[in-house]
């Protein structure tokens, strides 16, 4: 406690930094997955090779896929960015997948019946009804980059891990508590404000789930 | 200087890291099986247990790992013991989470025609519940042990040993032919397992299709 109060700016600082690098990766994530998301339901043979791909990133362990970008990109933001875009393809992609697909055929049909477009059925059809269950996976995609992004203090991203890290190290328990409670409490949140977020949606949605 | 020196010049030693790596990781999944099986057992049978045992393990997954690990500290310091009780808990949820839903996809007309044949309860869970359960229940303890395989390397750290060992010197020292010769094993180690139960599930699924 009595390193929280004399930090105080610093670890303000820090949870501000990691928030946004999160951030910034998810709305990246996003940006790729999406669209692959909808290619693979469109293109169903597709699928299975995208999704291969997405689930190589995801089994290797993520420190060892920190390390293997180091060569080629080495220290800081950039191996970071690109590994939290990496590791939630496979959430993002199959979840927008999976709400894209699962959209009523009947529905489809009322609304080619009801003459819209083949992008108005698209956006006003299938988009909707598909967000509750692409918002799943933006909730578990951001968690884990929360989480992700703690580990990446050791490859100098910054953020909260740093507290950690450097606790461990020098043997600084108050530090590293510091550290995990605040990264902790910020994943609670995040997966807290976002499942109450995917609840709306399905609410505004009107999706029987 | 070839990136892969050190891999190549020291097989003895990366062989006995990933062992290490391999050991403490099926070690904690062991336990997490044995405490999450009858657990989610308990989920399915009994609706008190039900709604606070997913909570707290829903909101035990939305800890980062490595503040899992910093909030082992206090408690138990660093080592060996540490680092298995905190990759132990990750590997909690999914297989608690695919026992239960194992016996939810079971049929009641399944237990009712067991009942029928005189088989009693203890027979049926056995025989029937667990049995026709096992295929999801082996493919919720797969995604632990390579969940566990990813924290194992991060928690050599707090010195679980194994192959982060070679991945945080590497980073520390700027060695990128010794932080390969972690990541790419480790790597690697996480694809065999993964591939391995791949083979044991579907040969699981086979007697009962």
């Amino acid at each position: 406690m009595r390193y929280l109060l004399a930090n105080a700016p610093l670890i303000w600082r820090l949870t501000l930094d990691h928030l946004q690098l999160s951030a910034a990766s998810c709305l990246l994530a996003i940006v790729t997955a999406c669209p692959l998301g909808v290619l693979v339901s469109r293109v169903r043979w597709l699928a299975g090779p995208v999704l291969s791909v997405a689930g190589i990133f995801y089994t290797i362990p993520s420190v060892a896929l920190f390390a293997l970008l180091i060569p080629v990109l080495g220290l800081g933001l950039k191996p970071t960015v690109l590994v939290l875009v990496l590791y939630s393809q496979l959430v993002l992609i199959r979840n927008t997948a999976v709400g894209i697909t699962e959209v009523d055929a009947a529905l489809l049909q009322a609304a080619q019946g009801m003459g819209m477009t083949n992008s108005q059925r698209f956006w006003r059809v299938e988009v909707p009804l598909a967000i509750p269950v692409i918002f799943a996976g933006v909730r578990t995609a951001t968690v884990m980059a929360i989480g992700l992004a703690s580990i990446a203090a050791y490859i100098g991203a910054g953020g909260l891990g740093v507290l950690i890290f450097q606790g461990i190290s020098t043997g600084n328990t108050d530090q590293v508590l510091t550290g995990a409670v605040a990264v902790s409490i910020l994943a609670l949140l995040a997966d807290g404000i976002l499942a109450s977020a995917q609840r709306m949606t399905r609410r505004t949605m009107g999706v029987r789930a | 200087m070839s990136i892969l020196s050190y891999l190549l010049d020291h097989p003895a030693q990366v062989l006995a890291l990933a062992r290490a790596h391999l050991w403490i990781s099926a070690l904690a999944t062991g336990i997490a099986t044995a405490i999450s099986v009858p657990l989610g057992i308990a989920v399915h049978r009994l609706r008190i247990v039900r709604v606070p045992a997913l909570i707290l393990v829903s909101v035990g997954q939305a800890v980062p790992s490595l503040a899992l690990l910093g909030l082992m500290l206090p408690l138990l310091g660093i080592g060996f013991t540490p680092a298995l009780v905190a990759i132990g808990a990750r590997a909690l949820l999914p297989i608690l989470l695919n026992t239960y839903a194992g016996l939810l996809t079971i049929p009641p007309s399944v237990v009712e025609a067991a009942r029928g044949m005189g088989m009693t309860n203890a027979q049926i869970l056995w025989r029937i519940e667990l049995r026709l359960a096992l295929p999801v229940i082996v493919a919720g303890i797969r995604t632990a042990l390579v969940v566990s395989i990813g924290v194992a390397t991060l928690a050599a750290y707090i010195g679980a040993g194994g192959l982060g060992d070679l991945i945080f010197q590497g980073i520390a020292m700027v060695d990128t032919p010794l932080l390969l010769a972690g990541a790419i094993p480790a790597a690697l180690l996480a694809f065999a397992v993964d591939g391995l139960f791949e083979i044991l599930e579907r040969g699981l699924m086979r007697p009962l299709v």
